[in-house]
């Protein structure tokens, strides 16, 4: 809040009217269109409308392939985080270690943040090809069949890797920043009453450092479930058999393809209050990071 | 550092360097089979070495495109793309700076409600409500055009929550100062308050042209007239045709050429990327 202000009235609404205008006409409207929506149904020639409540929702939550598609999303999302986190925290913990180089090592870690997603998707896609993938061809010398064309777990490998790729710079820049943000005294003092890199690391760098995972949790579910669409669309187009139709992906699959605008309007208003949701989480949590 | 153990030095180098090999590695080997001719993909595996067309490839690319899948030369395609990124960061720049100017300095009836349509943006990404929205953009007759390309995804909340916190760091003096001299609104604003912020308009504007050229699903939608392809979305479109004949090479040129201007973009302004990508997550 500040003290003083200017006077004028109409001047604001000017400052504020672009970006009002464009959040009116191309979130706010679409958003009330998307619920509106999903109370109608529209028959197949789109001539008549008519009011069927929650009948778009009990729907959903009674097809299978809507209940697989949340299952495969919890699947994915948790997977992602779980790698692109562990694998970052990994990098930041021996980049922490690090005193002339650390500047050098962070260049070289951070630039697959600016590669598109439907780029990490081909690269990977490429990778694995299954008749001159490099991957294939490995795993072929092992014993393994791979081909992500028939096998569901072979697919959902696939954009795992594919989308934790591309976040773990971003996980990595985050921890580096939480690590440094530990006092030094702090862990100098365990170090002097005995303490080893292990111990040390479990019972002061890990609990100090949970604020930092905590929002970036957050941050890679938000990620995972609308940011990775392109990785999906561009490889596995959700397939096979459903193995990695995400929710996101399912919305306009259904919307686009399918044209089935109830359905994919409750699926749309569903995915909105994971976001708010998310969104609040977030918020929240920054809210406590400020007494810290 | 908190003690010498050179061994878990040693460690921490060799976990960095695994880390550098594994992040490069599918960056290595599509550069490598973009400069393979055709034939290295019919069988076998895929090249591990650079071959000898490199030069061919890119300039087939960049010149030409694709022609049996549509896809036009590339260097038009990146052209369009440069463009959408410049006006969606140029443009969720100017709307944000000025709203959040409009609701630091300014007392106004609804000026709560109007934080919070902006806040509401923020929960509702385009993925979202991706059907209605196109048909917003199909009613006004934005598809095929740059206005419908880049206008939709304009609003940003987390530019303006950014712009008020710069603001609200600035002491009030400043602004009393200002008006003593005689200084309206608009000449405290651009006399004061943007050169006050230009690093921070420079560290957004490095994040916000990464997301402008990475967009994919809205180019995609929005644009069925190959003269408005972009080449992140276009990309896409070129992989199809490669399931069918091997055309490898040709969609991992595309590949390195899409990425290779936002890459650089983090490579060479790392200090600002960084602070960027802090800011704007608070």
């Amino acid at each position: 809040m500040k003290r003083t202000i200017f006077g004028n009235q109409g001047l604001p609404w000017l400052l504020l009217a672009p970006q009002l205008a464009v959040t009116l006409v191309f979130f706010l409207w679409p958003a009330g269109q998307a619920v509106r929506q999903s109370f109608l149904r529209e028959d197949a020639f789109g001539l008549k409308t008519s009011f069927i409540g929650l009948e778009n929702y009990a729907a959903l939550f009674r097809d299978p392939q809507y209940l697989n598609s949340m299952q495969v999303t919890a699947v994915f999302s948790l997977a992602v985080a779980a790698l692109s986190l562990g694998l970052a925290l990994l990098l930041a913990l021996a980049l922490d270690r690090m005193l002339g180089s650390a500047r050098i090592y962070t260049t070289l870690l951070v630039w697959p943040y600016a590669v598109a997603p439907v780029v990490a998707g081909i690269m990977w896609w490429f990778i694995f090809n299954p008749t001159i993938g490099i991957m294939p061809h490995m795993l072929r010398a092992l014993g393994y069949d791979w081909n992500h064309g028939l096998d569901g777990s072979d697919a959902m490998v696939l954009v795992v890797i594919a989308a934790s790729w591309k976040q773990i710079s971003y996980n990595f820049l985050f921890f580096v920043a939480g690590l440094q943000a530990i006092p030094a005294s702090l862990r100098e003092a365990a170090a002097i009453d005995g303490a080893g890199p292990v111990r040390r690391f479990l019972t002061i760098t890990l609990p100090l450092l949970s604020p930092t995972t905590f929002f970036l949790l957050v941050v890679n579910i938000t990620y995972t479930l609308f940011d990775t669409f392109p990785v999906i669309h561009a490889t596995t187009e959700g397939g096979p058999a459903q193995a990695t139709n995400i929710l996101v992906y399912k919305v306009f699959n259904d919307g686009f393809l399918g044209l089935n605008l109830g359905s994919s309007a409750a699926q749309s208003v569903i995915l909105m209050a994971i976001v708010i949701a998310l969104t609040v989480i977030q918020f929240r949590w920054i809210e406590r990071r400020v007494e810290y | 550092m908190v003690e010498h153990r050179p061994i878990l030095t040693l460690v921490a180098h060799l976990v960095l360097i695994l880390g550098v090999l594994t992040v490069a590695f599918p960056v290595w080997l599509a550069f490598v089979a973009s400069t393979h001719d055709s034939t290295a993909f019919g069988s076998g595996v895929i090249p591990l070495w650079p071959g000898t067309h490199g030069v061919e490839t890119y300039r087939v690319m960049l010149g030409q495109g694709i022609s049996t899948s549509g896809a036009p030369p590339l260097l038009r395609m990146m052209a369009n793309s440069l463009l959408m990124a410049l006006i969606i960061a140029c443009g969720k720049i100017a709307i944000s700076i000025t709203s959040a100017f409009a609701i630091v300095y300014f007392r106004f009836p609804l000026r709560t409600l109007a934080f919070w349509a902006i806040f509401i943006t923020l929960m509702l990404p385009v993925e979202v409500r991706i059907v209605p929205t196109f048909k917003v953009v199909a009613d006004l007759g934005l598809l095929n055009r740059y206005a419908g390309l880049t206008v939709p995804l304009i609003a940003s909340a987390t530019a303006t929550f950014l712009f008020r916190q710069v603001f609200l760091t600035i002491p009030d003096e400043l602004m009393e100062a200002a008006r003593i001299d005689g200084a309206g609104p608009m000449k405290f604003f651009r006399d004061m308050l943007i050169p006050l912020s230009r690093t921070n308009i420079a560290a957004l504007f490095v994040i916000l042209f990464i997301y402008g050229w990475n967009q994919y699903l809205w180019p995609l939608l929005v644009t069925t007239d190959a003269k408005f392809y972009t080449i992140v979305a276009g990309i896409k479109r070129m992989a199809e045709v490669a399931d069918a004949v091997p055309q490898w090479n040709f969609v991992m040129a595309a590949a390195v050429l899409a990425m290779l201007p936002p890459v650089l973009v983090v490579v060479l302004m790392q200090r600002l990327f960084v602070k960027g990508l802090v800011e704007t997550e608070k």
